[in-house]
């Protein structure tokens, strides 16, 4: 198993619940994509041609501020569990855990995880440069994800062309190669049934939205990732502006949604926020859809002062630890059948909760 | 057969256009044909290219192209649509036309007006790839237990190094 305490901060930094709006906001996360020159992209390349990738990172790693310190993980050669985590934490996605369906994990995957920035190696692109900040922080992301960008591209030559910019695999991705996406909780729109016009308008401003996954997830929790849809024509600064703009915009939208719950259905909000929160501290045994909803439920209460416990920091935390791998972590396996998860599920969360109580007097 | 527009006129003009590897045929009379900027001769068009016309001859050069290939990676065209994933860099030359139709539709816009990027000065390059082949030598020669030439090769990349 892969020992979290030996990364920095786990990698979890970004649940800090510190930042802008924190508890509507969890996280804000940017990413570069780039490839080397001189090799072909990651699914057409040998097996050899991803390890001399992995190669050139490694040894500009000495040479790069943003990457010192950091830990070089090879994910091919973890165990599924051990992937399953990492992608649980949203360090690597589906595709460079190789968790995604009849894609086995490639030779050559890799995770650079440093203190500010973590870098994804032969995903779908050779490298994925990216930098998570708790709360809505879009600027301080970009500002990390651009500082190692800078160095990294001294030393490692980018595939690059004047009219198309950064070229990437995927023609959706070329030019900026820029992904700047938030994951933002918005239970008041979806409460009120105001969240479909919101996600329809998003398309409109050239964003779009996936679940808490990220691409092809399901919405679950009343969590959303909003993120840009295009990467080319404008440069990085209008990208995250427009996005920056949208977001508080929908953020605005959630809290007079809140209100009018509050205006309306107050006793009924807080009687089912109420209730989320006695589930969770009590409940034998918590699906993981369950888990999420009332845990969705709890961070309404909280950022509504009905609560002035738990914090948004273990609120985070829960989010990661009730997903499937850090569940069996927890119980010390390495798998669980469902029915074992949920009252493993449930065990971890009222421990975490009543530590929280406890902390807070 | 009759024209596929006025269903009057006999057809004489025979399109064949190529949609995601499906072929549809337009059968179009002279008079229809010309109305919309069909030219049936070999003259420059007299009138402004339709619609139609961009979109068969578009549709046309996609269909020829799939066979494209990338001389770099060896990726065709073809692979390109069935996987939504380019081989390499020189794609982007090796498919130009039909990558810079895509990113106009998809983005609004085939120009990058982000941050520039210059390479690394060569000779970095040139040193970071001798370390790269420097240690793979090193790596064979412990495996094969040839420890003197590995010594040596050690003190050579560190040598590289500084």
């Amino acid at each position: 198993m892969i020992d979290f305490s030996l990364l920095p901060d786990g990698g979890t930094r970004w649940l800090d619940g510190s930042g802008e709006h924190p508890e509507v906001v969890l996280s804000t996360r940017v990413r570069l994509a780039r490839n080397v020159e001189g090799f072909a992209f990651t699914s057409r390349a040998r097996d050899g041609e991803r390890l001399r990738v992995l190669g050139q990172l490694r040894d500009a790693m000495p040479k790069v501020a943003s990457l010192k310190g950091g830990v070089i993980l090879r994910v091919d050669e973890l165990a599924t569990p051990d992937r399953q985590l990492l992608h649980e934490r949203h360090l690597v996605s589906r595709e460079l855990a190789g968790l995604d369906g009849t894609l086995a994990v490639r030779t050559g995957a890799a995770l650079v995880l440093a203190d500010e920035v973590s870098v994804m190696v032969n995903e779908e692109d050779h490298l994925r440069l990216q930098a998570m900040r708790s709360g809505f922080d879009p600027l301080g992301a970009f500002g990390a994800a651009t500082a190692l960008d800078d160095e990294l591209g001294r030393h490692v030559p980018y595939a690059w062309q004047g009219e198309f910019g950064f070229l990437t695999a995927c023609p959706t991705n070329t030019g900026t190669g820029l992904r700047a996406s938030v994951l933002i909780h918005l239970p008041g729109l979806v409460l009120t049934k105001e969240i479909s016009k919101v996600l329809a308008g998003l398309q409109q401003m050239g964003l779009t939205y996936r679940g808490l996954y990220g691409e092809g997830s399901e919405v679950v929790g009343n969590y959303f990732q909003i993120s840009n849809q295009t990467t080319l024509g404008k440069s990085e600064v209008e990208l995250l502006d427009q996005l920056s703009r949208v977001v508080r915009h929908v953020v605005e939208r959630e809290e007079e949604a809140r209100h009018v719950l509050l205006r309306d259905a107050g006793y009924i909000i807080e009687d089912k926020l109420w209730r989320a929160y006695g589930t969770l501290r009590y409940a034998r045994s918590l699906t993981f859809d369950e888990a999420m909803n009332y845990l969705s439920g709890v961070r309404l209460a909280l950022s509504l002062k009905l609560l002035s416990s738990p914090s948004v920091y273990t609120l985070n935390k829960l989010l990661i630890h009730c997903q499937a791998a850090h569940v069996a972590q927890y119980d010390g396996r390495a798998t669980l059948s469902d029915g074992d998860a949920s009252v493993a599920r449930a065990r971890f969360v009222r421990d975490a909760l009543a530590a929280d109580v406890g902390s807070h007097g | 057969m009759v024209c596929d527009s006025c269903r009057e006129r006999d057809a004489v003009v025979h399109l064949t256009q190529v949609v995601d590897g499906t072929v549809t045929q337009v059968h179009l009379c002279e008079k229809c044909a010309a109305d919309k900027g069909v030219e049936t001769t070999v003259a420059a068009p007299k009138t402004p290219l339709t619609s139609l016309l961009q979109t068969v001859q578009q549709q046309l050069a996609v269909g020829s192209s799939d066979q494209a290939r990338c001389t770099f990676c060896q990726a065709t065209y073809k692979d390109f649509r069935a996987s939504g994933r380019l081989g390499c860099a020189r794609c982007y030359s090796a498919f130009e036309p039909q990558l810079r139709d895509l990113l106009q539709r998809v983005h609004g816009s085939t120009r990058h007006t982000g941050r520039q990027y210059a390479p690394p000065a060569p000779d970095e390059l040139q040193r970071a790839s001798t370390v790269l082949e420097l240690r793979e030598q090193l790596r064979r020669a412990i495996e094969l237990e040839h420890f003197e030439q590995a010594a040596r090769l050690r003190d050579q990349l560190k040598e590289v190094a500084e």
